[in-house]
């Protein structure tokens, strides 16, 4: 509903849904943070070990951790630490893609919680295709490039069983992610235990693959690792935030991507009005997978990490974070390329938070866990803004 | 087979009553997804107890059966308290149930991890002193009896080296099945799954119903999570329950919603359960020879039939499944 000022004729800036999507996720993320920040003081005050300075200096960092750089002569230290944002920006790159996979889901009235083992798939294959291509005969290049479909593809194919079985028998997508994430993890510890992509050379990496670098197989930095020197980013960043804008361009300027969203609203008035429900809610689902395993292959691939594959007991926590990535930006996707950043901002934080005070980066979890939550209830913090707004309209009216 | 029998039973009471958590949420019309987390939250807190008591030394290791039976009720009660936040959500908020169940998965972890990250600087939190076994099994020497002492086939099955709670599950299992049957409790949170709407014509508060659903299954889910921690874990809260509520989950929707169908598919995985984690040493007719191992089958295939049973089943009975009807629709009483 749009509401117009009455003299200008324009639509008013706090009435846009937009605006309203991004008003309630800012109130979730400061509850979170506030949340957190209470944590922090109650845990610090009753125990021992912590002093008012530490309840402080763990509060700092919760919203600064960003810009933390370390400890100059017993005081914490805070300036501009390329390093952190290069690590950020790396972390940022998979949260990205997986944050897209649960929106475009979301459009299409699908609730992707299976992006883990989308991701886990697409993780076997691209490390496997990084890994056993030689790189003395088929140059390093087209090993990345195959590596990184192959990753696609078995995430799309991962996501395309839940998809399918939602279009043909019309069984609950939740169900179904669920039990094909655990298969996924099963299926893959079984892959890895069997291959001979296993570090047996170095003793302390056990349960560990190669690094792709071993290889030759790197991604490129495109120069952001000289911005960045001393940090983890690569180009990958800017890989995901292309395909964030392809997909936004998908969803909101073409036939496909409208007919995605009719789905999504109601899928017997699209099947109605002549659109294939079936083939679309199969294809959003293979968009989704395929999202997913994009954002293993470019977090793999990036060359320097290794994969714990004996995964079987745990699923990976970058699929579950895509939930609240996607949630937070109200699964529009070029604001998902920020909620991710913040989701990454927040896991840099904690990490600054286990090295440089008694707390430890869980803190963080509890923060993203909670704004999941109460963005499972936006809808009334959209509802109270609409009222504060009916009032003052009211108001307004009477004088 | 006692061995096999035994272990099967360690890995299905778990099962068994959290999958009963699940029924009883999605039979008042919620959906829980959050088993594994409320699991992972009563485990948690039923192990803290046991800490605190060993290190003010409230009981003694004698007393190690009361010790477990208060900590089960602790984990029960607290799993109730933390399946308030779904109810509250998911009824008197009206959102959506799943995300909700995923915000609280997510929660559970973190909240615990952090608190065992400062009370014992490690990623696990385990008994003050001694070790489940030692403190909560019931052994020959819990009757007073020699050590090797021989109770026969089925004493040694029912009684020698197994734990209290697993009883304890079982029969509660009973109770609330009758419950849910039997009673006009039982029938009115039913018929809050099927239809809220006829429900509340005829007087019955479906907000009440289903914050009664929720909080038993958060109490159950909470219990199970700690009889989980308790007879597979020694004891010690990690974190995670290795999916065991997501199993849960796919154990109730193979037993297709009702108490009975549900304990038999809650053995059965257990079983499954049972033989990935001890194929190896196996020896189910007592000739010596480890059978299963010789038939080579990786054990990985036994960790995802479970799943995968679950997927196929659904994909072939998703005509004529016994979904509750109205499970994961906000009651709304405008609505018709």
């Amino acid at each position: 509903m749009y509401r117009l000022d009455k003299e200008t004729g324009k639509q008013k800036f706090f009435a846009g849904d937009g605006t309203k999507s991004v008003i309630s996720a800012l109130i979730s993320i400061f509850i979170g943070m506030l949340v957190g920040t209470l944590i922090v003081v109650f845990v610090g005050l009753n125990s021992d070990g912590i002093s008012a300075k530490g309840i402080l200096e763990g509060i700092k960092l919760i919203f600064l951790g960003l810009f933390s750089t370390g400890r100059d002569g017993g005081d914490l230290s805070f300036g501009f630490n390329v390093v952190n944002i290069g690590n950020m920006l790396f972390r940022a790159t998979p949260l990205i893609l997986t944050g897209l996979s649960v929106a475009v889901a979301f459009k299409t009235g699908l609730f992707n919680i299976g992006a883990p083992g989308q991701y886990l798939m697409g993780t076997a294959a691209s490390i496997c295709i990084a890994l056993s291509v030689p790189t003395s005969s088929v140059p390093a290049g087209i090993v990345w490039v195959l590596a990184f479909c192959g990753g696609i593809l078995a995430g799309a194919l991962w996501g395309a069983v839940p998809g399918a079985l939602k279009a043909f028998l019309n069984i609950n997508e939740v169900i179904t992610c669920i039990m094909t994430n655990w298969i996924a993890a099963n299926l893959v510890t079984w892959f890895f235990d069997k291959s001979n992509l296993k570090n047996m050379t170095e003793a302390g990496k056990v349960g560990y693959t190669y690094k792709t670098s071993v290889n030759g197989v790197q991604t490129p930095g495109l120069g952001l690792d000289k911005i960045f020197a001393g940090s983890q980013v690569n180009g990958g960043i800017i890989i995901a935030v292309i395909i964030a804008v392809i997909m936004y361009v998908m969803m909101s300027k073409t036939t496909f991507g409208y007919e995605l969203k009719a789905c999504g609203a109601n899928r017997h008035a699209a099947k109605y009005a002549g659109i294939n429900d079936k083939k679309n809610i199969i294809l959003s689902m293979v968009i989704a997978g395929g999202l997913s395993g994009s954002a293993a292959a470019l977090y793999w691939l990036s060359g320097h990490t290794e994969f714990y594959w004996s995964t079987y007991q745990a699923l990976p926590a970058v699929g579950f974070n895509g939930i609240p990535v996607a949630l937070l930006a109200a699964n529009n996707p070029i604001a998902v390329i920020f909620s991710g950043c913040f989701m990454s901002i927040l896991n840099i934080a904690g990490m600054q938070l286990k090295t440089l005070t008694a707390y430890n980066e869980y803190i963080t979890d509890i923060i993203i866990a909670t704004i999941v939550y109460l963005s499972a209830f936006s809808m009334m913090i959209k509802t109270i803004i609409n009222n504060v707004q009916k009032k003052k309209s009211e108001k307004g009216g009477e004088k | 087979m006692v061995f096999l029998i035994q272990q099967t039973m360690i890995y299905a009471i778990p099962l068994m009553i959290v999958a009963l958590a699940g029924i009883f949420a999605e039979r008042s019309g919620i959906i829980n997804l959050a088993l594994e987390g409320i699991m992972i939250f009563g485990a948690f807190c039923g192990v803290l107890f046991v800490r605190i008591m060993q290190e003010n030394n409230v009981f003694t290791q004698q007393q190690g059966q009361l010790l477990m039976v208060a900590a089960m009720a602790v984990a029960a009660a607290l799993g109730a308290l933390f399946s308030l936040l779904l109810a509250f959500s998911a009824i008197n908020l009206k959102a959506d149930q799943t995300i909700g169940g995923t915000a609280l998965n997510m929660l559970a972890p973190a909240f615990v991890l952090f608190f065992i990250n400062l009370l014992t600087h490690q990623t696990a939190m385990g008994m003050y002193v001694g070790d489940a076994a030692s403190w909560f099994m019931i052994k020959p020497s819990t009757f007073g009896l020699p050590r090797d002492h021989d109770f026969g086939f089925l004493g040694n099955l029912l009684i020698n080296k197994v734990y209290l709670s697993t009883y304890i599950c079982l029969i509660l299992f009973l109770v609330l099945s009758v419950i849910l049957y039997k009673t006009k409790f039982g029938l009115r949170l039913r018929s809050c799954g099927e239809n809220p709407q006829a429900a509340d014509s005829l007087g019955i508060n479906v907000y009440k119903m289903r914050y009664a659903g929720t909080t038993i299954s958060g109490a159950l889910s909470g219990l199970g999570g700690f009889v989980y921690a308790l007879t597979t874990a020694n004891c010690a809260s990690t974190g995670e329950v290795a999916g065991f509520g997501f199993l849960a989950l796919a154990v109730m929707i193979f037993g297709n919603w009702t108490p009975l169908s549900t304990a038999l598919a809650a053995v059965l995985f257990g079983l499954f359960k049972c033989i990935a984690a001890t194929y190896a040493s196996i020896d189910i007719n007592g000739d010596g020879v480890a059978m299963l191992a010789q038939i080579g089958v990786s054990p990985y295939v036994y960790r995802l039939l479970p799943y995968l049973i679950t997927l196929v089943v659904l994909a072939f009975t998703s005509k004529n499944s016994r979904v509750p009807k109205a499970e994961g629709i906000p009651y709304d009483k405008g609505s018709r």
